[in-house]
């Protein structure tokens, strides 16, 4: 069984975001990238299959920020065996719409054999929608998405996916098909220092060049802006203790102590 | 006329309080556009739920057994031809681990632009502009969709489900579906929530931590004060994801929506899939190091500061 995780990097959400003058996307000098969480679940999931079942797992991306590299290498040092990057002439940073990725990532697949492609449920960054439903699409195979446990049994996956209020469901899903993983069964695991370095003396990242951009439907984006900060929080001053004193002044007030 | 769609989600014989916020959303658009309003409603024998969809003027039921437990497969199978043919204006999906399997599927299969993450929509000079939280609830994006057919996703909570609930019974029709054999998806069981030790939403004081809390040792300190407070650990999903805290804790989106006397927030961020399930709390206080966070807009009270050292302090302050 051959699984292909997708990988992203993200916007490391705890930095302080800044819009670009264009106000079309945020500046890409003020940001920091980390891999985005779920992948790290996904790539998680891959690997506990094909420890289970032999599997071989290939990451691939598409480098839209110039450092996947980093991301791509952690992925081989924890046991990940191929790794694809799609290069191209995207500016660093900028944000490519989901609609042209996918279709950027259906276009590499359709080059690959695969069973399952898996990748993370969604990024935090986007406005389209999400890849892997997209991708199924274009691949014409089928997806589920919010899924929290992948199993092969029987030539199939038997996959959980979670609605809400805890409630998940049981599905079976013929090959090939595009999983979009919301958490893996373990925390995802730690690739160490060490492992990573010898992956980037050893390891090779194959790379597809990419020509032209494809042709997508894509939201009209107007703006983008931080938003105002009506509604915000009161922010309680001081030092720790004074702090403290104020929450509980606020708790009896509302007579939630005594 | 414009034609507003809203795709129906239901489990168990129950449409979800998201499908009446859509609903609310599409009857402001067609009000302000005097266009109409169609709810679709895929599944085995749910003319009842049709009926339920008040605020629609129409309601059409693909009625099949393949139909009968929701699969991404079936429903996308169903919904494509349906929206082929009628070309709404506006197709509006929930921003739900149903819509969110359907909606980018569907713009992809249909070639329609998709924008996702809507908190407000409106009508500007025949537009549709709309208004969405991305970036984890850090950055807002406006969108202007100029002509259909098109689609969004409606995040929970931000339309009004009274507007959806209103009005008179809809007509309802029965559509043929298209060929549903041959599924590669098959609906296999429906699982129950765990039921653990504690029940969350049944707390006045909830003690929630997030991945701010770093590490499992430090789950005692927030036992403690949730002790001190007599209320209940929660956590937001990441700290479930690492097995830290049962799944039980959780709140938000995927995990339960709680409404206690108190939420503090510690070390949470406040995503739109957390504040989803706590924004209803009567009093909530956050302590995050990023006076940027998002939760600070919901949040009633907020600390800029360490949570580590702030429940220190309050475990002090409350010996006292
Ligand atoms: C389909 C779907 C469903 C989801 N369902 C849920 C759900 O049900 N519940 C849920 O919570 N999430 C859910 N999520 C995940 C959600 O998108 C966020 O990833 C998650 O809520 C982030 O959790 P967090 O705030 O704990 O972590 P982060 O976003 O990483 O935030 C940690 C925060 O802690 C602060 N911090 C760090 N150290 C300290 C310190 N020492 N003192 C004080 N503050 C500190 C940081 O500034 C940061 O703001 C879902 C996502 C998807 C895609
Ligand atoms: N540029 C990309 N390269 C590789 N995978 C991607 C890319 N964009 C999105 N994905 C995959 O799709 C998932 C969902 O992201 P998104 O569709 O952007 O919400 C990500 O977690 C990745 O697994």
């Amino acid at each position: 069984m051959d699984i292909v995780v997708a990988l992203k990097q993200v916007p490391d959400l705890v930095e302080e975001l800044e819009i670009n003058d264009e106000g079309t996307g945020l500046d890409p000098d003020v940001l920091s990238f980390v891999l985005n969480e779920f992948d790290d679940h996904a790539l998680e999931e891959a690997l506990l299959l094909k420890e289970e079942t032999g599997a071989t797992v290939t990451v691939i991306g598409v480098d839209t920020t110039g450092e996947l590299d980093q991301a791509l290498y952690t992925a081989l040092a924890k046991g990940a065996d191929r790794a694809i990057k799609i290069v191209g002439d995207f500016e660093e940073g900028e944000r490519l719409p989901i609609p042209v990725m996918a279709r950027l990532l259906a276009g590499a697949l359709q080059q690959m054999t695969y069973d399952l492609v898996f990748t993370g449920v969604q990024a935090a960054d986007d406005l389209d929608g999400q890849v892997a439903p997209m991708l199924a699409a274009l691949l014409n195979v089928p997806h589920v998405g919010v899924v929290t446990s992948v199993a092969r049994v029987n030539g199939v996956v038997k996959v959980q996916k979670e609605f809400w209020g805890g409630i998940t469901a049981d599905l079976e899903v013929d090959l090939p098909a595009v999983l979009g993983i919301q958490a893996a069964r373990q925390a995802p695991r730690y690739a160490p220092v060490s492992r990573v370095r010898q992956a980037m003396k050893e390891a090779t990242i194959e790379e597809i060049e990419v020509e032209d951009l494809p042709e997508a439907p894509v939201a009209p984006l107007r703006r983008m802006f931080i938003p105002e900060v009506s509604g915000r929080a009161e922010i309680l001053e001081g030092d720790e203790a004074t702090i403290a004193e104020k929450i509980v002044d606020i708790l009896r007030e509302r007579g939630l102590i005594t | 006329m414009s034609t507003y769609f809203v795709i129906a989600e239901h489990l168990q014989g129950v449409l979800t309080e998201t499908t009446f916020e859509a609903l609310g959303a599409a009857r402001n658009l067609a009000d302000a556009t005097g266009g109409q309003v169609v709810g679709v409603v895929l599944g085995h024998e749910v003319s009842e739920l049709a009926a339920q969809m008040a605020a629609a003027d129409k309601v059409l039921v693909v009625d099949h057994p393949s139909l009968a437990h929701y699969s991404p497969e079936g429903y996308v199978k169903a919904l494509e031809p349906l929206l082929q043919e009628h070309r709404p204006r506006l197709a509006i999906f929930q921003n739900t681990a149903i819509g969110m399997d359907l909606a980018p599927y569907l713009a992809a299969r249909l070639d329609w632009p998709l924008v996702a993450y809507c908190n407000a929509l409106r009508a500007e000079n025949g537009a549709i502009v709309t208004t969405s939280q991305i970036y984890g609830g850090k950055v807002m994006a406006e969108c202007r969709l100029d002509d259909g057919p098109a689609m969004v996703t409606v995040l929970a909570g931000a339309f009004p489900a009274d507007d959806g609930r209103a009005g008179n019974s809809p007509s309802v029709e029965q559509v043929t579906p298209s060929t549903l054999n041959g599924l590669h998806t098959r609906f296999l069981q429906l699982n129950e929530p765990e039921t653990g030790d504690v029940d969350i939403t049944k707390a006045d004081v909830i003690v929630a931590v997030g991945r701010g809390i770093q590490s499992e040792d430090n789950i005692e300190v927030a036992e403690e004060l949730a002790q001190a407070l007599g209320g209940v650990v929660a956590a937001s999903r990441p700290v479930v994801d690492a097995g830290w805290l049962p799944r039980t804790r959780q709140v938000g989106k995927s995990g339960q929506k709680v409404k206690p006397k108190l939420y503090l927030a510690l070390g949470i961020s406040g995503a739109p899939e957390h504040v989803e399930g706590m924004k209803d709390a009567e009093l909530i206080i956050a302590v995050n190091t990023d006076p940027n966070a998002p939760i600070f807009d919901v949040a009633h009270y907020g600390v800029v500061a360490d949570l580590f050292d702030i429940v220190d302090a309050l475990l002090e302050t409350l010996e006292k």
